[in-house]
């Protein structure tokens, strides 16, 4: 097998949805070298990619198939799916999955329970809100409460 | 019958009261407080208010028993596609439709395997291309799932098989014509009938292989 880093010395990651969260993980994928192209459909959402972004950007929807494309989808290693709607996210995942057979696609999903379901159906589905309750759970569990003496 | 129906819009609440009129037992869902408040005047405690893509408002809703039908009729594409695949994977529902808002989305409903839709723009579209005679080639019918469609081909004086016997046509694999109009009067296409300018013919045959019947049938 030839080494694809040899032929391709950089991997490309296609981000969706560029609010605080997409934002973020587009800027730390282009510092960890990745090749980065962004999609947003607001053009105002560049901005938070800060002003040194030299990444791509393209304005559009991520359910508009040819928009994808022209966004490099069919050359893309890994694709982060993170607008703010949850079902947006989950039918664009399962875009990136099946139409362009992307191995590497990551849906972020608030709500648990379609998390957990699409899971089930071998889509890599993060869920901001599990995360949050295990944190804020487990930091309430370990608190160093003083015990009330019960006479 | 039970049915539920996702969307409380025009085409939601059109939906459930006709369902109601023919005895079907109905829930319909409408996240909308202003919409839902509306609609439980009229349909009481067949209306529950919630998002139909949460698990919990479709398990309130009574999606495990399960319904005959789920019909997705909300005016968000992407909410509609989740809930018909909730509906079929996770709860056996037997039967969903769901509403196509933006055409463009069709491609995703049958990537996803959703079917059947129903998209008003396309139907109405489907209506207008039957009336611009510039359309040489007019789709009639989609059968989305045995993947075929039904077109009409409009015969003319320079058309390359005015005079020729269907036998005699080398039409493209994947298609067949059915039938032939002529002067009000329709015949079923056998090998020996015989094409003339004015036919209005129909064929079935398979997406994607229109050029290649204009071509033989027009030769355009």
């Amino acid at each position: 097998m030839t080494d694809r880093a040899t032929l391709r010395p950089l991997m490309k990651a296609l981000v969706i949805g560029c609010g605080r969260v997409g934002a973020t993980i587009a800027r730390n994928l282009l510092e960890e070298g990745w090749d980065v192209v962004v999609v947003d459909e607001n053009e105002d959402a560049l901005s938070r990619l800060g002003e040194s972004w030299r990444g791509a950007f393209v304005v559009g929807h991520g359910m508009d198939t040819d928009l994808l494309r022209e966004a490099g989808i069919e050359e893309a290693d890994a694709v982060v799916v993170s607008t703010d709607g949850d079902n947006t996210n989950i039918v664009i995942g399962q875009v990136a999955q099946k139409r362009f057979d992307i191995q590497c696609v990551v849906v972020r999903v608030l709500d648990p329970a379609r998390a957990a379901f699409y899971a089930g159906r071998g889509m890599r589905t993060v869920c901001p809100t599990s995360t949050a309750i295990d944190a804020l759970m487990e930091t309430v569990r370990t608190c160093d409460i003083p015990r009330v003496e019960v006479v | 019958m039970y049915v539920i129906v996702a969307g409380g819009g025009k085409v939601g609440a059109n939906v459930a009261r006709s369902l109601l009129r023919l005895r079907a037992e109905v829930t319909l869902i409408e996240q909308r407080r202003d919409r839902f408040e509306r609609l439980a005047d009229e349909f009481e405690h067949q209306v529950q208010r919630g998002d139909a893509t949460e698990l919990f408002v479709l398990e309130r809703a009574g999606i495990a028993r399960p319904p005959d039908i789920v019909l997705a009729l909300t005016g968000d594409d992407e909410d509609n596609m989740v809930i018909c695949q909730l509906a079929k994977e996770k709860y056996a529902v037997p039967k969903v439709i769901a509403r196509v808002n933006d055409p463009r989305n069709q491609a995703h409903f049958d990537l996803l395997g959703i079917s059947p839709t129903i998209c008003a723009t396309s139907s109405i579209m489907a209506l207008v291309e039957h009336e611009v005679p510039e359309h040489d080639l007019i789709h009639l019918l989609e059968l989305r799932k045995e993947n075929l469609e039904i077109v009409e081909v409009q015969i003319d004086r320079d058309s390359p098989v005015a005079g020729m016997r269907v036998e005699g046509l080398r039409l493209p694999e994947g298609a067949r014509l059915i039938s032939v109009m002529r002067n009000g009067q329709a015949e079923i296409a056998v090998g020996s009938t015989m094409l003339e300018a004015g036919d209005q013919v129909l064929a079935i045959l398979e997406p994607g292989k229109e050029d290649e019947l204009r071509r033989v049938l027009l030769n355009r």
